[in-house]
């Protein structure tokens, strides 16, 4: 275990060296900041001294050598818009978009498994024909269009659940959570389903194909010929089989969550990371995008781990120190 | 009179495939008294794996009983719920399936896989299952069964497995056990123990087995009985000694000739001619005439299963009943 570690450490400061570089030559292709962050009026002498202010005089490399060593030190550059360190920038919106990618997690997982499980094991009655029928619509309907129709339904026409912002919050730990509060669970009601809907027809799926092809298996058959009952053979011998792919591809789908958090926040005025990054975007604001982009990077490599490890614990055939 | 352990009438069970009705198991018959060993033997396709299921009420669709009677102790089995089933499984009736490295679910402990089937029909402290399962362990020549009990079934060689399966198998003293090649995975000398383990069982406790085997030397040493398969129907049944030594059935000829050490030295080991038929939309007629070399123009008719000699049937209408009076 702790040689896995310690490998797979190495392994996350190689990826998170490269894709630095990727980032960084990345971001300075996208364009010029100069054009945006001054203003037009200024005359030369000002536009240069405004250049070196930002680093913007030096070769690319220096530049790219400078942004790694003040990384190294935790400094991700200053934003040009905030004029705030970047790195604090993203981590106060963090919060809001972790919580939003676990609550829809939670939900796809609440939601997708009984669902999945269900379809599996009578995949011919008619309930499981329209579970698989609604989960195709699940994947296919634009996550945007859905967020319009939930908000037109249950804040317009029902006004059943708000539909702007995160609501009441509370801060623990320094930082401000709002599914800690009623008022907050509301306002994240429907991002959550939002952001879901894609997972839930997912582990659906997943759900119902590892059901079916567990149920084939000859130690379940044996479990039966045991004498057990039908709820210790579904829940134990089969469940405990297909939370293995579930767990995988809900754990590695955590970080695509996060990053694609961005249309679901934008349509529910959600202050997450993914607003801020549109945003900066839009006015070129360059630390702060590469400064969200490495924090990607990392989540990546942390979730990846995280799903691992789990798996060698649902996994006892997984053995982690054999493995690179 | 006590019934018989288990008396199998004329069983069928059929898989009704879109390709068409898979005839595997076609009225089967054969009894199994208290104590008493059955040997079912036949090549691969003839349904004695469905036979053993069938039994279990463990057909899964699109495989269904279509007719025939299970009298287990006898009760007729399909009178029964299931949850009454329930309680016969791995309670009254074991099973040791055939591949061993599939039978143990892969995620779940020893332990859990043991003392789950001891609480399922005894009740019992978590404490005394343990115990039980350790003790079952041990019986089947496991070492160090405390240790293995907490291991994973990967942590096993195929051979192991095969003897966790038995001990699970063996746990509740059950009133009949089938194995389906319970050995062929183990080595001579475990394959003796586990032999002497299962005759034990038998004369202490009573139990029947029915021994589901291409050996036909383990099925000499072993049974009692013997009932031979071919293409889902039993082609011959009787004493394991009588039928070994004076076959009725070419096709039980043919196997017996096909065993190296029933050969007189040096002489060619005879092989049936053939193969074994498609068990899909089987024609009418003895299944066996393509490849018999005794067969005529009646053989297109269904030979019936008729006892010739007594305790002995024979599905044939040309039996080699002159050789048998010769032995
Ligand atoms: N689920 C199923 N669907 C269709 N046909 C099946 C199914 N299960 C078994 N059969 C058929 O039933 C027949 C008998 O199978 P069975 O497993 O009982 O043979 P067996 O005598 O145990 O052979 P072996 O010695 O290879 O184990 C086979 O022809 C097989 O194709
Ligand atoms: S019935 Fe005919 S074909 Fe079938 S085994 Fe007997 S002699 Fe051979
Ligand atoms: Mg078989």
């Amino acid at each position: 275990m702790t040689v896995f570690l310690l490998r797979r450490l190495l392994q996350a400061v190689g990826v998170v060296l490269a894709m630095s570089l990727l980032v960084f030559l990345g971001v300075y292709a996208i364009g010029d900041p100069v054009e945006i962050l001054i203003s037009p009026e200024a005359d030369q002498i000002e536009r240069e001294r405004a250049v070196k202010a930002l680093g913007l005089d030096l070769p690319l490399w220096q530049q790219y050598l400078v942004f790694l060593g003040r990384a190294l030190q935790g400094d991700l550059g200053r934003s040009f818009v905030f004029n705030e360190p970047a790195l604090r920038l993203i981590l106060q919106r963090m919060p809001a978009t972790l919580e939003l990618a676990f609550g829809a997690t939670i939900v796809a997982l609440l939601i997708g498994l009984p669902l999945g499980l269900y379809a599996g094991l009578r995949p011919k009655s008619a309930l499981s024909q329209g579970i698989m029928a609604g989960s195709i619509l699940g994947f296919s309907l634009p996550t945007f269009w859905v967020g319009l129709m939930l908000i037109m339904v249950f804040a317009v026409q029902l006004g059943w659940l708000p539909s702007t912002g995160r609501g009441e919050t509370v801060e623990v730990l320094g930082m401000r959570w709002s599914f800690l509060t009623r008022d907050g669970l509301a306002h994240m009601a429907m991002p959550a389903l939002n952001l879901a809907l894609f997972k839930i027809s997912l582990v659906i799926r997943l759900t119902r194909a590892g059901v079916r092809e567990t149920m084939l298996m000859d130690y379940v058959k044996f479990a039966r010929a045991k004498g057990l009952s039908p709820a210790r053979v579904t829940f134990v011998h089969v469940f405990k089989n297909i939370l293995i792919p579930v767990v995988t591809v809900v754990g590695l789908e955590f970080g695509g969550t996060i990053a694609f958090s961005v249309v679901t926040e934008s349509v529910f005025a959600w202050p997450g990371m993914g607003k801020l990054i549109i945003d900066s975007i839009n006015v070129l604001d360059r630390p702060v995008m590469v400064a969200y982009l490495m924090i990607i990077v990392l989540l990546f490599i942390t979730i990846n781990l995280v799903v691992d490890i789990t798996y060698s614990v649902l996994d006892p055939r997984v053995r982690l120190e054999g493995k690179a | 009179m006590t019934p018989p352990t288990l008396e199998v009438r004329n069983l069928r069970t059929h898989f009704f495939t879109r390709a068409g009705v898979v005839k595997a198991v076609d009225d089967v018959s054969f009894t199994v008294e208290r104590g008493k060993v059955l040997g079912l033997v036949g090549e691969s396709g003839s349904g004695k794996t469905v036979t053993g299921f069938s039994i279990l009420g463990l057909v899964d669709p699109p495989g269904r009983i279509t007719g025939g009677q299970i009298l287990f102790k006898g009760t007729d089995l399909a009178t029964l719920s299931e949850a009454q089933m329930r309680d016969l499984r791995g309670n009254r009736i074991a099973m040791i399936f055939q591949d061993p490295m599939m039978t143990l679910n892969p995620v779940l402990r020893i332990d859990t896989q043991m003392i789950e089937t001891v609480l399922a029909h005894a009740r019992v402290s978590r404490a005394e299952a343990r115990q039980r399962a350790r003790d079952a362990l041990g019986q089947v020549g496991i070492p160090s069964p405390e240790e293995r009990l907490a291991a994973y079934p990967h942590q096993f060689s195929g051979g192991m497995r095969q003897r966790v399966a038995i001990a699970i198998a063996l746990l509740h003293k059950p009133d009949l056990i089938i194995a389906d090649e319970p050995t062929t995975a183990l080595d001579v000398t475990i394959q003796g123990q586990i032999l002497a383990e299962a005759q034990k069982l038998c004369t202490q406790y009573g139990t029947a087995l029915i021994w589901i085997t291409h050996d036909l030397s383990v099925v000499a040493g072993l049974a009692d009985d013997i009932a031979v398969m071919y293409a889902g129907k039993v082609a011959e049944s009787g004493p394991v000694s009588e039928v070994l030594d004076a076959p009725l059935h070419p096709y039980t000829r043919g196997l017996i000739g096909s065993v190296p050490s029933r050969n007189h030295r040096g002489a060619p080991l005879s092989q049936i001619p053939g193969m074994t038929p498609s068990l899909l939309n089987l024609p009418p007629g003895c299944a066996f005439r393509a490849r018999c070399p005794r067969a005529e123009a009646r053989c297109a008719e269904p030979p019936p299963f008729a006892e010739y000699l007594p305790g002995r049937h024979a599905r044939c209408i040309h039996p080699h009943l002159a050789e048998v009076a010769a032995a």
